[in-house]
């Protein structure tokens, strides 16, 4: 825990976490709705709207691909929507189409223009590199003090911080509407509620969450972030406030657990490299689902636990 | 253009024309299969089951590379991933069986741990230093440009040994995909055959990685089984034209992508099924969009010349302009809004019918006519002349004939 902690780990680590958590808040009120697979899908496409935002800009550049993803995600809803009910085609099928058809275009994209010269490939969009955030100027723990180094923090680390924010803000503030229009979306109409327009609200959320995620850890994090910690939590217990509680330590584990186990522990069974640290993640993240669908208080439809 | 039609003709080449030829095959049997899934609402099924593919083939990479072997041989990583696969259906099916959770939050986890663990693999199998996995990122994406004689044949195989099952066990997966409840009622054991639905779906996946790659071939299973639904309203016709749909977008995918450099196999497949889906959607008879603008202009016609005849015959003014119009145009009132002849006939009738519609309606032991009122619908389809002749004997002679 020296001064390589701070380099090397420290960013990575909280970046992890950060985008962990930014996705499973949302992912708690998407898994509830049956919108699961939302999450999915706003990770598919984002990748037309980084290509599209580059072929744009000719750059690599921050802002104009977060726009892009994010244009793109609002795109692909607005297309599942339209084809589900001009086609009459049930949401899934729906979803299906669209993510793939701009996964497609995004890829012919990339092929088609000329991105030797950038870090930009599929690869990278689906395992990100949260590995190499790392904070060349955290020389120990004192660097925290230091607004020399400070400044030279990896621009993801601000980034997702205050994406997490956005998020939780957002689900802080509108907690009663949010839980009302889930449970009983009905009752919700009535009480004047525009459910539409939340339900809305809701899902460009899980896009901005996505769509930070998606640039610094890879789509392969954010899909499994929205569903794995929420679904866990949701065997635990049947009251919302504790599952958004559970959902968010479940997702800061398997980002801590995961980035360790990436970095470590190949290094432990006498592997030179270290893994994927996103892909890990994912995986730890379904390991502690397994063992909450398996011991879970909650885990049986009927919803009471057992034996009490 | 010249290349593009050279490739259609499948004069590109050996390489050229085995892909194509292997993409129509599997096209077919994925368009074919995807629509069993797409009538049973599970078409996302297919998600989890390809991404769950990826472990499987990292794990026969490692064992093959392990056994001294080279490492690509596409019939022991296709074996591998289709383990992988049947385990990620496996616990799909245990998550929203046994516990709490929907069938789509089940499909999400899978998909993301499974693919996730892949991940994982890949990045042992880079850094094991073996150098040759370049052929494993073709799983992800798909790559026929090294494709054989002997891969064309697995996918040519395995497109067979699906269409083979699919003939045999149509009629009960049909039933399945149509009403469980009912092919559960009538003896059919539903969990086996919604299990032989989903080998069938694994099956597809695993031949067709190779060509499109496993997160491009869900688009396969499932768009030309939606596009095929707007054409037909029959379960069978369905299926074929599915297989057709599926068959055309790959050749043609293939085809395409084979006339000109970067331009990448299963990405232009899908683009090309999505293009057959986009088509469809806006001309298809019936489901079509605009099939259903036109049948919306000829109600709001019918309305709104049905509203104006009443107008006409109880002598108020119209002041719709569209009711105008149309008035106007069937030669039925002035552009000024007074009834010709034909209108001032036609209005008589239509007031009249509305009064029989009234007697009808009160009338209790003609409920179930009665409730096929819906202002536009024609007395005569509902009632024999003898009862609309009973019903007038009940109005009476027209007080004051036009």
């Amino acid at each position: 825990m020296g001064s390589d902690f701070v380099t090397l780990s420290l960013t990575p680590l909280l970046i992890g976490i950060f985008a962990a958590v930014a996705c499973a808040l949302p992912g708690n009120f998407l898994l509830l709705r049956k919108q699961a697979l939302i999450g999915d899908a706003i990770s598919h496409v984002a990748l037309p709207g980084i290509v599209v935002a580059f072929l744009l800009t000719g750059a690599v550049t921050t802002w104009p691909m977060m726009l892009g993803a994010a244009g793109a995600a609002v795109v692909a809803v607005v297309m599942i929507e339209g084809i589900r009910r001009l086609g009459r085609i049930e949401p899934g099928a729906a979803m299906g189409v669209v993510f793939t058809t701009l996964f497609a275009g995004g890829v012919l994209l990339l092929e088609q223009s000329d991105t030797s010269s950038v870090h930009l490939d599929v690869e990278h969009a689906l395992y990100g590199n949260l590995e190499s955030l790392i904070w060349l100027d955290g020389t120990g723990w004192g660097s925290l003090l230091d607004p020399s180094a400070l400044a030279y923090l990896p621009v993801e680390l601000p980034r997702m911080a205050a994406t997490l924010l956005v998020v939780a803000g957002f689900i802080a503030l509108f907690w009663r509407p949010l839980k009302i229009a889930t449970f009983d979306e009905g009752f919700a109409r009535t009480m004047g509620l525009r459910t539409d327009l939340l339900g809305l609200a809701l899902v460009l959320m899980a896009a901005i969450a996505a769509v930070a995620a998606f640039d610094a850890v890879g789509s392969i994090i954010v899909i499994a972030m929205f569903i794995c910690p929420p679904a866990a939590a949701r065997m635990m217990t049947n009251r919302l406030e504790v599952q958004v509680g559970w959902s968010v330590l479940f997702a800061a584990l398997s980002a801590v657990v995961g980035y360790v186990l990436a970095g470590y522990g190949p290094l432990w069974i006498g592997l030179a490299d270290a893994v994927s640290a996103a892909g890990m993640i994912a995986t730890v993240s379904g390991l502690i689902l397994a063992l909450a669908a398996l011991f879970g208080p909650c885990r049986a439809r009927a919803g009471a636990p057992s034996g009490v | 253009m010249q290349f593009l039609g050279d490739a259609l003709l499948l004069q590109l080449g050996y390489n050229a024309t085995l892909v194509a030829i292997g993409a129509a095959l599997l096209g077919a049997a994925s368009g074919i299969t995807g629509t069993f899934l797409f009538l049973r609402k599970r078409a996302l099924v297919s998600d989890a089951v390809s991404h769950a593919t990826l472990p499987g083939v990292c794990v026969a990479f490692l064992i093959l590379v392990g056994l001294g072997g080279d490492g690509r041989n596409l019939a022991a990583l296709l074996i591998g991933s289709a383990v992988s696969a049947g385990i990620g259906l496996w616990c799909m099916n245990w998550l929203t069986r046994n516990t709490r959770l929907a069938e789509d939050a089940a499909i999400g986890a899978v998909l993301s741990v499974f693919f996730g663990f892949g991940i994982v693999l890949l990045t042992v199998i880079q850094t094991l230093g073996i150098g040759r996995q370049a052929g494993l990122e073709g799983f992800l994406l798909g790559s026929t440009a090294g494709m054989l004689m002997s891969d064309a044949l697995v996918i040519a195989g395995g497109g067979a040994v699906v269409l083979l099952v699919i003939l045999l066990a149509r009629r009960p997966m049909t039933m399945v995909a149509f009403d469980p409840e009912y092919a559960a009622a009538r003896g059919l054991p539903v969990s086996r055959i919604d299990m032989l639905m989903m080998g069938l779906v694994m099956a597809v996946t695993v031949v067709g990685l190779k060509v499109v790659g496993l997160i491009l071939i869900v688009a396969l299973l499932i768009i030309p089984a939606v596009t095929a639904r707007f054409w037909t309203e029959r379960a069978d016709q369905v299926v074929i034209l599915a297989g057709v749909l599926g068959a055309l977008a790959a050749y043609v995918g293939a085809a395409v992508s084979a006339s000109a450099p970067n331009l990448p196999t299963g990405a232009i497949i899908v683009l090309m099924s999505f293009a057959l889906f986009a088509v469809s959607l806006l001309i298809a008879p019936g489901r079509g969009v605009l099939a259903a603008v036109l049948r919306h202009q000829r109600f709001q016609r019918r309305v709104h010349i049905r509203q104006g005849l009443l107008a006409l015959a109880q002598n108020q003014t119209i002041y719709e302009p569209l009711t105008l119009r149309l008035l106007a145009r069937a030669g039925l009132a002035r552009p000024d809004g007074v009834a010709t002849a034909a209108g001032r006939a036609r209005a008589a009738k239509a007031l009249r019918d509305e009064h029989r519609w009234d007697i009808l309606r009160r009338d209790q032991a003609q409920e179930a006519a009665a409730a096929l009122y819906d202002g536009l619908r024609e007395i005569e389809t509902v009632l024999t002349p003898d009862q609309i002749a009973e019903i007038d004997r009940k109005i009476g002679t027209p007080k004051e004939a036009f």
